[in-house]
């Protein structure tokens, strides 16, 4: 019922402002005083216009999720509710584990700290094992977009590895590095780095041939020709690799610490677990998933920027 | 058409582009598919030159090799009496479809050709000096920092033509450069490249296959016979005076004659192959 009210009065929000833009030019035409009357009166009403549009998107794009969310709370808190469930409801979760989200920074010895300390440390490790693999990623990716040889030689390899699951390789890291911060390094890496070598490397085969012969004519040397020519024009297919690599490291990395160990937010998650702290843990998810969504959006946004005018010819 | 014949064409000027008997053939597979066979050709220092033939007979195959794009299977192509068989700037092409590098700016691409050519002969100012030149040649100045998307497919074909001036080539190669045009913005076009090639003098060579434009601008049309193992079928010299106005050519027995001789040529002699048409 909510739900309808709001979108009629967004709609009818959306209308009003082009009703005076269809009204203006009548105005004008049946004399010419009017415009010079007409002028001074429209400039607030677009300030109302610009004002009324930015009531109406967030009308639109913030007040639906605000009402499912309390929506499923609700269920949720239902659901649970009764004594001895087997899953906190909200209410118990905010009870016992408010402190977790009002103070994600607090530091009181070496595992007693803050959700938003072990956030930050395992994004370190996403941080390292990403950019290795988004730096191998592209330089693997266009090798194998450019020599036809690289591609029949180590596609078919690669395409066997990409399927390994991330924590398959962790057994593996660990008796390589004897250390569990290089290994779950090196788990972000090898999880990230198969879609950025994919994409990169369809990236670069799909360069036109046109800039090819543009390149060869100006005699590019191959460094050149890589970044003038090659990461521009793949830049776009480069980002939807590095897109989906940063999901999957952000998978990998809480698994692969719930092995490891360590302070980052997936061995907070195994700790929970253990001691049956149960709110605790609903507390990390929500901080996995919003952090999660964060890095999807840094780097979707970043790609805007570096591929602006890339797509169109 | 032999050697002697094209020196007699142009008696006072040497040979500076020449094609020595040049074969092409595809290899796809098992089956070679010949396009060209038997090419010979010279060309003098200023000459503007027009290969005109039906789609398909192989002639942007013959701009790309001279460009160096395309390899020859036999014969060469010999450019101030040596060799070329690789691209390079001294032979600059203006691309059919602009092939302007979409993530630049009008400015950036052609700076990019001006960095890359005159990088160490040139102080940074000058080259940013020879830039702006070469825009103006095509009065593209008002719109340095617009990106190909944002400009019409005239100008960007004008930033194409300035980019390869900007190379400062021995030999200009167009490959069909107003073909994807509509006729106002092509006529306009053609004008400026008369004008240019009036004002720098340089060889120029275009793919066309548009009878009066081959006679508008060229000092010799090359009419090339249908593939496959096409050649030149003829090499007919367009005696008209420079600067030509395209309004006073309407009724002007020469070009007429020139233009129905093209014709004569393409529709009569070799028609198109019927799976061209």
């Amino acid at each position: 019922m909510s739900l309808a009210k709001i979108s009629r009065f967004g709609s009818t929000a959306k209308i009003d402002p082009a009703v005076a833009v269809v009204a203006s030019p009548e105005v004008i035409t049946s004399s010419g005083s009017a415009k010079v009357v007409q002028h001074p009166a429209s400039a607030p009403s677009k300030m109302a216009q610009k004002a009324r549009l930015w009531i109406n998107w967030g009308l639109v794009s913030i007040v639906p999720p605000l009402v499912t969310t309390a929506l499923l709370l609700l269920i949720w808190e239902i659901a649970f509710s009764k004594a001895g469930s087997s899953l906190p409801p909200p209410s118990t979760v905010w009870k016992e584990a408010h402190e977790l989200i009002m103070q994600p920074f607090y530091w009181a010895g070496t595992q007693d700290i803050g959700l938003g300390w072990r956030v930050l440390t395992s994004l370190q490790r996403v941080v390292v094992g990403f950019g290795l693999a988004a730096f191998f990623g592209i330089l693997v990716g266009s090798l194998i977009g450019q020599s036809i040889w690289a591609m029949r030689g180590l596609d078919p390899i690669f395409q066997i590895l990409r399927t390994v699951p991330p924590l398959a390789w962790l057994p593996i890291s660990l008796a390589a590095f004897r250390d569990s911060n290089p290994s779950a390094i090196f788990v972000i890496f090898i999880t990230a780095v198969w879609p950025v070598i994919i994409n990169t490397a369809v990236g670069i085969r799909n360069i036109p041939q046109d800039y090819r012969n543009v390149a060869a004519v100006l005699r590019l040397n191959s460094v050149e020709f890589f970044f003038k020519v090659m990461l521009p024009s793949a830049a776009p297919y480069i980002f939807t690799g590095l897109r989906i690599g940063i999901g999957l490291s952000w998978l990998a990395i809480v698994a692969a610490e719930m092995l490891t160990g360590g302070v980052g937010i997936g061995f907070f998650i195994w700790d929970a677990w253990n001691s049956s702290r149960l709110p605790d843990i609903v507390v990390a998810l929500l901080y996995i998933g919003l952090v999660g969504f964060v890095l999807d959006r840094i780097v979707a946004f970043i790609g805007n920027l570096v591929t602006r005018g890339t797509a169109a010819s | 058409m032999t050697q002697a014949s094209d020196i007699k064409n142009t008696p006072s000027r040497k040979p500076y582009l020449r094609l020595d008997h040049i074969d092409k053939s595809f290899q796809r597979g098992t089956t070679s598919t010949e396009v060209l066979r038997d090419i010979n050709l010279s060309i003098a220092d200023g000459e503007y030159v027009s290969i005109i033939g039906h789609s398909g007979c192989g002639k942007s195959t013959l701009l790309n090799i001279i460009a160096g794009l395309t390899r020859v299977t036999k014969g060469a192509v010999l450019l101030d009496d040596r060799e070329v068989n690789s691209p390079g700037p001294e032979r600059a092409v203006v691309f059919q479809n602009h092939s302007l590098l979409p993530w630049l700016t009008v400015y950036e691409n052609v700076s990019l050709a001006v960095n890359k050519v005159f990088g160490s002969s040139k102080s940074r100012a000058e080259r940013d000096d020879w830039v702006r030149h070469n825009l103006a040649l095509v009065h593209m100045t008002h719109a340095l920092d617009k990106r190909p998307s944002e400009i019409s497919g005239g100008m960007k074909q004008r930033v194409g033509i300035a980019r390869a001036l900007a190379m400062e080539p021995k030999i200009l190669l167009l490959d069909e450069p107003f073909g994807a045009l509509d006729a106002l913005t092509r006529a306009h076009l053609q004008d400026s490249v008369m004008d240019i090639h009036a004002r720098i003098k340089s060889t120029m060579i275009m793919i066309t296959h548009d009878v009066d434009e081959a006679v508008l601008l060229s000092d010799r049309i090359i009419m090339m016979t249908n593939g496959p193992a096409a050649t030149i079928g003829e090499d007919l010299t367009v005696r008209l005076e420079r600067p030509r106005k395209r309004l006073d050519l309407v009724n002007d027995a020469t070009y007429a004659q020139c233009r129905s001789a093209v014709m004569e040529f393409l529709y009569a002699r070799h028609k198109a192959p019927r799976i061209a048409a």
